[in-house]
């Protein structure tokens, strides 16, 4: 393949940047020419909207974006899930008809793989997609769907075949969001706040030409996506940006990030707001209570040792070293500062943890950390399967029995 | 690009987060030699030995790897390494339960005596130690067993160009074999608060040395009672408070590291019992109930390695953070050593309860080193204190 140097990479990207930035264009004329010239997504493929750059030499690209303060692609969502999954499994006519609005940001995408009967166990799904003609009819019920009451388009996880066992009936299709038989409904969280959707089925059509591998192959193609959603989707990384930043895109761009950003605003409360914790101790004086103290520093240890112990995951990744355990407990120990936050938030907000609002000190930021925390050991892998993982693949303990092989029809369900 | 932008920032900082390829060929080393030479049957031999030690692995450790002097400048006859090397070296000592004076003479006595010596002390007092022909610890706690300087009660006068020492020291690791003592002391005649730190042979007259009964058999401790032995200052009279913490924190910090090599120890013993043991028809490293024990084992392990690791990178880099750093690392990792020793007795069931089960071996130096230079509780409170909180 092209064995372009970083110097000639980053003259092409300058040059390229010289002749088209424009931060009066829209953000959807930009990215076209980002999409067509490949300079969005440099290590995608030449003819699928990239440039078959090596990852490090993509960093060069990023840092020339940063320079001239370029907006990069529409990044928002599980678009850029749908984009990988697409990639690595899509037809060329798949390809084709999505991959370009995606990173324009015309198409928004969501995720339908969560049931309310399979949760942890996404592979029991029992979202049933039968095949009538030209299309498969889909019944059944999604959860924990972000964004599906803007989105275009779906990636959906259904059973197509209920003899065959539990990871060999599904299959993996894209489907249209807005049409008759497809019901969003907003999931209001214990939190108050109403971050996801719960999705109904009731006879919606997927044209054929949608289907995404092959029929009962679609676990495959999901572990795919799940794969990316553990790396975090690649691709640029945000990029903080130098210079002025005047121009019609920059407000298109802050208003389609308010958009993107605002089912999540409480995310940081999620994951207990231990950069809280010693100013608040000090404004209430709980600071001079030897027992908060040990709390405190219990805290702070926790807190600084996860933190560490990602650095440490990092750099044996950078040294090209084999990924030591360090690497897998990053969701576990997140969970433990979570709760942990939690525990000393309110052992230092004493009786006014009862408020919540704007009674609640910090405006509400305290109350909404401690009815926050409880999502940080269930989302994306619950704190139990985080823990059979780490003990099956890390420590290499034996698997447990199954009781859901055999034909999925006679497994037991909820 | 943003890491780049904050680094040309930030100050100049040496701490890394992996090992480099020396360090970690110098652990292999090591490994091997302790697999070697300290398994469990030398461990269970020794600890049944008044000395606690053998001569001539100690000898082995000094001549052929020249471990004792490993952190002292190599103008006084030492490796001239650091911390982190330091601390790779307690891990798999404490990995193997080694049973060897190295924490009292290499890590205590030997920065005691770097931390306050003068020049002319340094240079005729290290280079013994460093060769390991001379072993030597440093006595602090009294029998109130209180880590904190300031509660020293053992006096020090001025007897022409010596000292005379009257007190009692305890809790003085291998006091009973030591060479040379560094004993820490009040000095009333230069001030109130005045702390000195003196040396004297161990086998001075006025100087009573017993062995204590330890829990922990493979961590050997004594008292020793001075009446008005014989003792040189090192330094210059200044007061050696500051000294005498930084020895402290120093040890801290090369115990957390020992104590995680103890806690990987056992994990993993705990990791292949469950593969290994059967009941109900399965292994019980299939159930859930020992999966998720040993998956918050390995993570409180990481959590505490990483602490001690980057406790050891700032001591040698000289971060202001440091001292802070030693103690959290402390209490961190004996925490999480003795939780780890908890429960891979419980994993084990009741054979892990037996005296020939191995698993008490180290659940002791566990506890040991749980309240060895200080509890976690107590770190804590220093650490806040350390962070100006």
């Amino acid at each position: 393949m092209s064995q372009v140097s970083e110097a000639e990479v980053r003259a092409e990207v300058r040059e390229w940047l010289n002749a088209n930035w424009n931060p009066d264009l829209s953000l959807v004329e930009w990215r076209s020419k980002l999409a067509d010239s490949g300079w969005g997504m440099p290590q995608w493929p030449r003819e699928w909207y990239g440039r078959g750059l090596p990852m490090k030499l993509v960093r060069v690209v990023e840092e020339e974006f940063a320079n001239v303060g370029a907006v990069g692609i529409a990044r928002s969502g599980v678009r850029l899930l749908a984009a990988a999954t697409l990639l690595e499994h899509g037809t060329d006519q798949q390809k084709k008809k999505f991959l370009r609005r995606i990173l324009t940001g015309e198409d928004t995408w969501c995720q339908f793989f969560s049931e309310p009967g399979s949760g942890s166990d996404l592979a029991g799904a029992t979202t049933r997609a039968e095949l009538h003609g030209d299309f498969w009819i889909v019944n059944g019920q999604k959860v924990w769907t972000t964004s599906a009451h803007h989105a275009d388009y779906g990636l959906l996880l259904a059973r197509t075949d209920w003899d065959a066992p539990k990871h060999e009936g599904l299959s993996f299709f894209v489907i249209e969001v807005k049409q008759p038989g497809v019901d969003v409904q907003q999931l209001r969280q214990m939190n108050g706040h109403a971050s996801f959707n719960q999705v109904f089925f009731t006879d919606a059509k997927v044209p054929v030409e949608n289907l995404v591998g092959k029929v009962n192959e679609g676990w495959k193609v999901a572990v795919t996506t799940l794969a990316h959603e553990r790396r975090g989707a690649d691709g640029l990384a945000t990029p903080s940006r130098r210079g002025p930043r005047v121009g019609r895109i920059y407000e298109e761009e802050r208003l389609e990030n308010e958009r993107a950003n605002e089912p999540y605003k409480w995310y940081p409360q999620r994951a207990g707001r231990v950069d809280l914790i010693l100013e608040r101790a000090q404004e209430t004086g709980a600071i001079r209570d030897p027992i908060v103290r040990q709390e405190i520093a219990r805290l702070m240890i926790l807190a600084k040792s996860a933190e560490w112990t990602a650095r440490r995951a990092r750099a044996s990744q950078q040294q090209g070293r084999p990924q030591g355990p360090e690497g897998s407990l990053g969701k576990l120990a997140a969970s433990h500062v979570a709760r942990a936050c939690a525990r000393v938030h309110t052992m230092i907000t004493g009786t006014a943890a009862m408020l919540t609002g704007r009674e609640s000190p910090r405006n509400g930021i305290i109350a909404e950390i401690l009815v926050s925390v409880p999502a940080v050991s269930i989302a994306g892998g619950t704190d139990e399967i985080q823990r059979n993982i780490i003990a099956e693949r890390v420590l290499e303990l034996p698997k447990e029995p199954r009781f859901d092989t055999g034909p999925f029809r006679n497994v037991r369900r909820n | 690009m943003s890491e780049s932008a904050s680094a040309s920032v930030e100050p100049r900082r040496r701490i890394q987060f992996a090992f480099t390829d020396e360090q970690e060929e110098f652990r292999a080393t090591l490994r091997r030699f302790l697999t070697d030479r300290s398994p469990t049957t030398e461990v269970r031999r020794l600890m049944a030995t008044a000395e606690g030690y053998d001569p001539q692995v100690w000898q082995q450790m000094s001549e052929g790897l020249a471990l004792p002097g490993l952190a002292i400048p190599e103008e006084y006859g030492g490796g001239g390494f650091g911390m982190v090397e330091l601390g790779i070296a307690m891990e798999e000592m404490g990995r193997t339960l080694l049973c060897a004076p190295y924490l009292s003479t290499a890590v205590l006595a030997a920065n005691a005596i770097l931390n306050a010596g003068t020049e002319a002390q340094k240079k005729a007092l290290l280079p013994d130690i460093a060769a390991g022909a001379r072993r030597a610890t440093f006595a602090i706690t009294e029998p109130d067993g209180n880590w904190d300087p300031a509660g020293i009660q053992t006096r020090a006068a001025a007897d022409g160009s010596a000292y005379r020492l009257e007190g009692v020291k305890s809790y003085v690791l291998d006091g009973h074999t030591a060479d040379l003592l560094v004993v820490a002391a009040r000095l009333p005649d230069s001030g109130p608060d005045h702390l000195g730190l003196f040396t004297l042979a161990a086998n001075s007259s006025g100087v009573e040395r017993s062995l204590l009964e330890s829990m922990d058999p493979t961590r050997k401790i004594a008292r020793i009672e001075l009446h008005g032995a014989r003792a040189e200052l090192l330094g210059d009279g200044a007061d050696a408070t500051a000294a005498i913490r930084c020895t402290l924190d120093q040890a801290a910090v090369a115990l957390a590291n020992e104590m995680m090599g103890g806690a990987q120890a056992l994990l993993d013993s705990a990791v292949n019992y469950a593969k290994m043991r059967v009941q109900f028809g399965r292994p019980i490293g299939s159930f859930q109930a020992i999966k998720h024990k040993l998956a918050d084992m390995l993570l409180e392990v990481e959590l505490a390695k990483s602490a001690a690791y980057y406790a050891a990178q700032a001591a040698a880099a000289q971060d202001a953070e440091w001292p802070a750093l030693a103690s959290l690392a402390k209490a961190s990792a004996s925490e999480s050593y003795l939780h780890t020793a908890i429960e891979t007795i419980q994993i084990h069931g009741g054979i892990g309860f037996t005296w020939d089960n191995d698993t008490h071996l180290w659940f002791k130096r566990a506890k040991s080193s749980e309240v060895f230079l200080g509890q976690p509780s107590y770190h804590r409170e220093l650490l806040m204190q350390r962070w100006g909180v």
